[in-house]
């Protein structure tokens, strides 16, 4: 069974907070669902799917349903792939509602990392209890070496330099192309455009990734609504229907053949390109992850924008930019310089891949006759284990 | 911070400790003793890396402890310039047995690391916990 023509997402809302000292993360968590409800033109009974990951306070989504007041809620996923999640969301929903398991299913993300919550590298830091241990199978082996999302990711960006003669200048173009996009942001963390002496010039923060190369941290979060077709016919909404997804774990496998300079993109875009018949050539507009520049560039060459080892070349000279290159990315700023709420970009990726649908971006980044786009995800490291999540989204005329 | 980075010749890293489960005891038990132990699997040849019961590869079950010089060379490699005790170095060796081990770099000035390089194993006390591999440049 295929999932094309068989969902639309109807309500989107990204939380303008990129700081949140005095709301709680059950509050943002309601605040985001309320904003897609209202945006869809829904209630909150309306609700029959719940769909939230490990950043959702309490057992599964069980707290949160219930902080949440949702009465009617009869399909329930929490699925954790990290920031990829909501992607993953997405196309579990249009599953959901192509099984008749639901008709409206509400996504949520929230939280604050910039006050004390989910901070970015805790997962590799702590130290064994005495005696034996009955964790994850990796830990002993990897949890005590300091791994963090910096130089995990950074130990990817240097293999890739070395394999394909990737720069830090080319890498620091997708950095400059984000910044374009978020001077129009009013609510984006950071609005200065910056050239590519000034993230090269940056700190270092682990080699070779500079602290320009590095994501935001903010707090905050968004919220989906993806309906059935019989629902999105009652809504006044334009119509974004999920027309292909595809989701892929990618891990060192017993260590032979350890490749880090390609994703689980790979597997993920293809999955997704082929449910949609459609290829890359024909999309208009890519929200990309972005956790790192180095992020972007390899999951670009993956979904096949360009070839394995050209990604460098790609990103380069404004081809990333709206109204300046072949593929415009992220064109709300992204995580690298408007919002990557609880360190975990997913949700935002997805937001603004259906303003874009909508016509809705704001003028200056809006792509013209934007008709199909996809948005992307990866969770968890790309330097150890990650869960890539891939939709293409099509507007319906 | 930049000028205690600069002098620093070499690099090192608390290490705490490994969490230890009744599958990979063997292997801590020998790293008590200085000896480093993969996993081979005698059904279809090939040894992997972190050490499991069943093969990955071929799902056997008839795996068994071997013990490695704890040689090969660097794959990847990232110093991390931001800890507030100084630089380190994270990265994978691919052994010359064939699997790719995460580690730290040790012993060796934060510049002076490259992708190719040959390393080897050496064993460091951790907090509270049986020493770990760790490696430095032959």
């Amino acid at each position: 069974m295929s999932i094309k023509d068989k969902a639309y997402i109807m309500g989107a809302f990204e939380h303008p907070l990129r700081d949140a000292p005095d709301t709680s993360t059950p509050q943002l968590h309601m605040e985001c669902a309320l904003g897609a409800l209202a945006d869809a033109g829904l209630s909150k009974h309306d609700v029959d799917g719940y769909f939230c990951a490990g950043d959702a306070p309490g057992f599964g989504g069980l707290s949160m349903i219930d902080y949440m007041g949702l009465k009617n809620v009869r399909h329930l996923d929490s699925t954790e792939t990290g920031g990829s999640s909501y992607i993953v969301h997405v196309g579990h929903a249009a599953q959901a509602i192509a099984a008749g398991k639901c008709q409206v299913a509400l996504i949520t993300l929230a939280g604050r990392p910039r006050h004390g919550g989910n901070r970015p590298g805790a997962r590799m830091a702590a130290g064994a209890s005495p005696g034996l241990s009955d964790g994850p199978p990796e830990a002993g082996f990897e949890n005590i070496y300091g791994g963090s999302t910096h130089n995990t990711y950074g130990m990817c960006a240097m293999r890739h330099m070395y394999e394909y003669g990737t720069t830090s200048e080319q890498l620091a173009w997708i950095k400059v192309a984000a910044s374009h996009h978020a001077q129009w942001n009013e609510h984006a963390f950071l609005r200065d455009v910056v050239t590519v002496e000034d993230v090269v010039n940056s700190r270092m923060i682990s080699d070779p990734l500079h602290l320009l190369d590095c994501c935001v941290v903010t707090d905050g979060g968004g919220a989906l609504i993806v309906t059935s077709p019989e629902i999105a016919r009652t809504l006044k909404r334009p119509k974004v229907k999920v027309i292909g997804a595809g989701e892929a774990p990618k891990s060192p496998l017993g260590g032979q053949d350890l490749d880090l300079t390609y994703s689980g993109a790979v597997w993920s875009g293809p999955r997704a390109f082929e449910e949609a018949g459609v290829t890359p050539a024909d999309i208009k507009y890519a929200s990309i992850y972005d956790s790192f520049t180095i992020t972007v560039l390899m999951q670009i060459e993956d979904l096949g924008f360009c070839k394995k080892g050209e990604g460098g070349r790609f990103v380069s000279d404004g081809n990333l930019i709206s109204g300046v290159g072949k593929l415009p990315f992220n064109t709300d700023g992204g995580g690298l310089c408007n919002n990557h709420p609880t360190n975990r970009g997913g949700i935002t990726k997805v937001i603004e891949a259906v303003r874009q649908l909508r016509g809705e971006a704001h003028p200056k980044v809006q792509v013209k006759n934007c008709d199909l786009a996809i948005a992307h995800g990866t969770g968890g490291s790309l330097g150890t284990r990650h869960g890539s999540a891939t939709v293409v989204l099509e507007r319906e005329a | 911070m930049s000028e205690t980075e600069t002098q620093s010749p070499v690099m090192s890293r608390a290490i705490p400790a490994p969490a230890v489960s009744v599958e990979t005891k063997p292997f801590w038990d020998a790293a008590a003793e200085g000896r480093f132990l993969i996993k081979r699997c005698e059904a279809c040849g090939k040894a992997h890396w972190y050490p499991r019961t069943y093969c990955p590869f071929c799902d056997s079950g008839e795996t068994v402890w071997e013990e490695s010089p704890g040689e090969g060379v660097i794959y990847t490699y990232s110093v991390m310039r931001r800890a507030p005790t100084g630089p380190y170095a994270i990265g994978y060796v691919t052994l010359d047995e064939g699997p790719a081990v995460l580690t730290n770099f040790v012993g060796v000035a934060p510049d002076g690391l490259a992708i190719g390089m040959r390393v080897k194993v050496r064993f460091q006390p951790t907090e509270g916990g049986p020493p770990a591999p760790v490696f430095a440049p032959l």
